[in-house]
């Protein structure tokens, strides 16, 4: 039972993974971003959030209504006056300018919060739980957030697959003197695309703030986790960010069972897993091709 | 005629390459204006420079009046300017209704709907919900075409439509290009093919090495003529 435990609560704490990861998985897979600061701004939106509450005694979801369209402006203006520019330097330019901007996101929230440790009121569905049996109990909050990450990837998958912005984000994407030439104008849809991915990171950051404590230099570690479910999910699929999400939540509980320091180590097992079988696969597709070639 | 596209004293440049040199002419309202010359003449590079694709180093071009050697291309598509690019450039990934549907991002209302581009090409109906890289070539350049025409433009730029395809496809997009020059529809138009250039066109005008050799009305002009200009032997001969 203990196990079934593990596997039930590594799919919830997944539906986090992919909340987290959906934004990283948008810039990444469409524009081809590389967005190291995604975690950080995740963390923005949390201390934002904490700051409304603190100033008005607002309910932290209430507060979504003020920070999900402050992100959407913050995600519009990175875009246009930073991402933009590095983009014109090659594919690695973003990385770097994304580094800077985590550790600048870090240093600031450090000079205005101090380096404590702050969180969220998750309101009254915080400590509420079902409790199927003696071993498995089910915490509402954690199937708020699976449900909330898999509307989040759904509509964006409806977004990019039968809006106008969404045609002309992909076509940008794939081709962006064509779309051009079109009337696609590449500026304000790759703005449009980052304000997106910003918002849904600053709405992932307020669900961080509710589950866990946070201190300025947590966004790197949320990164990470973003990170590894996309890449199980295998990039540009935003089905398949939730699918890594959870794989990833499963494997870092099945290892926690086993013991409990492992749990960290369970799932970066598995992202090594997936990232060894996949580069074996496409070395022998690229012998294949050689051999045919020759 | 009202000249709707004016180009003056163009000069187009790829790094040190100079591709167009001081070109000058004007298509007027409705009239079908055909480029030639070899490879390399520079006439890819002159369409994608009016069409916005490629910044001029000099020279000014002029569309409905107003000057728009400046304006990005995405606001020339908006102002009416269309382009077939060589090579056809469909979103691979994309439908072929969604590549028609692109297009929409040009904002401009006019007569022309993804309903009126399957009637236009009846080929594409049965493919609407195919990936553009799944179809053959001709099937790619109606969908080229078809997306260029979903802009409702005032002039449609075509470049090199017949490049690789069988001939009897290349008859077939002529085919529908026939019905459009019909409609009214102004077009400039890069063709290899001199003997096509000269039976669809209004006018004539032949690119040497970025230059302009030659210009001149469909009936004034001789094929022979043209040849020669097309390969640079006017002068040759004159001085022979």
């Amino acid at each position: 039972m203990t196990w079934v435990a593990a596997v039930v609560h590594g799919i919830l704490l997944g539906g986090y993974y992919a909340l987290l990861a959906a934004g990283l998985a948008l810039m990444f897979g469409v524009m081809r971003i590389i967005n190291l600061a995604h975690g950080s701004l995740a963390l923005v939106g949390a201390y934002m959030s904490f700051l409304l509450v603190e100033h008005t005694g607002m309910s932290t979801y209430l507060t979504l209504l003020l920070v999900l369209p402050g992100a959407l402006v913050v995600g519009y203006v990175l875009q246009l006056t930073m991402l933009e520019r590095s983009l014109r330097g090659g594919e690695l330019v973003p990385l770097l300018t994304t580094f800077g901007l985590l550790i600048v996101i870090a240093n600031l929230l450090q000079e205005f919060f101090s380096p404590d440790v702050h969180s969220l009121d998750a309101g009254r569905i915080g400590p509420a739980a079902w409790q199927i049996s003696s071993e498995l109990s089910i915490p509402w909050f954690d199937v708020l957030t699976l449900g909330i990450a898999f509307a989040v990837l759904g509509g964006l998958h409806l977004v990019l697959r039968f809006t106008q912005l969404g045609r002309e984000l992909r076509a940008t994407a794939a081709d962006a003197d064509t779309a051009a030439l079109l009337g696609v104008n590449a500026r304000a849809v790759y703005a449009r695309a980052t304000a997106i991915a910003v918002a849904v990171a600053a709405l992932a950051g307020v669900f961080y703030g509710m589950r866990s404590a946070f201190d300025p230099n947590a966004g790197a570690d949320e990164l990470l986790y973003a990170f590894e479910a996309v890449v199980i999910g295998g990039i540009g699929s935003l089905w398949g960010t939730l699918g890594g999400g959870i794989v990833l939540g499963v494997s870092q509980e099945i290892g926690a069972q086993i013991n409990p320091e492992y749990f960290a180590i369970g799932g970066h097992v598995v992202f090594l897993a997936v990232l060894v079988v996949r580069s074996a696969s496409q070395a022998s597709r690229i012998r294949y091709a050689l051999r045919r070639f020759a | 005629m009202s000249a709707l596209l004016t180009v003056e004293n163009l000069d187009v440049r790829h790094g040190l390459l100079q591709a167009v040199r001081e070109v000058a002419f004007d298509v007027a309202e409705g009239e079908t204006l055909a480029l030639v010359g070899a490879n390399g003449a520079g006439k890819s590079t002159l369409l994608r420079a009016i069409a916005g694709a490629h910044r001029p180093a000099g020279g000014r071009i002029l569309f409905a009046g107003e000057d728009i050697t400046r304006v990005p291309a995405h606001r020339r598509a908006r102002a009416g300017i269309a382009l077939v690019p060589e090579g056809r450039r469909l979103f691979p990934d994309l439908t072929v209704e969604e590549n028609l549907r692109v297009a929409a991002a040009s904002r401009r209302p006019g007569p022309w709907t993804v309903d009126e581009v399957f009637e236009a090409f009846p080929l594409l109906q049965p493919l609407r919900r195919k990936r553009a890289a799944s179809l053959s070539g001709g099937e790619q350049q109606a969908t080229a075409i078809g997306r260029a025409l979903m802009t409702n433009p005032r002039l449609l730029l075509l470049d090199e439509v017949s490049l690789g395809l069988a001939p009897v496809v290349v008859e077939g997009v002529y085919h529908s290009l026939a019905a459009l020059i019909e409609g009214g529809t102004t077009i400039l138009l890069v063709e290899q093919d001199l003997g096509r250039a000269m039976s669809v066109a209004d006018r004539v005008v032949c690119m040497l090495e970025g230059r302009v050799v030659l210009e001149g009305l469909r009936g004034q002009l001789t094929r022979e003529q043209v040849t020669h200009a097309y390969f640079g032997l006017r002068q040759q001969e004159a001085t022979a």
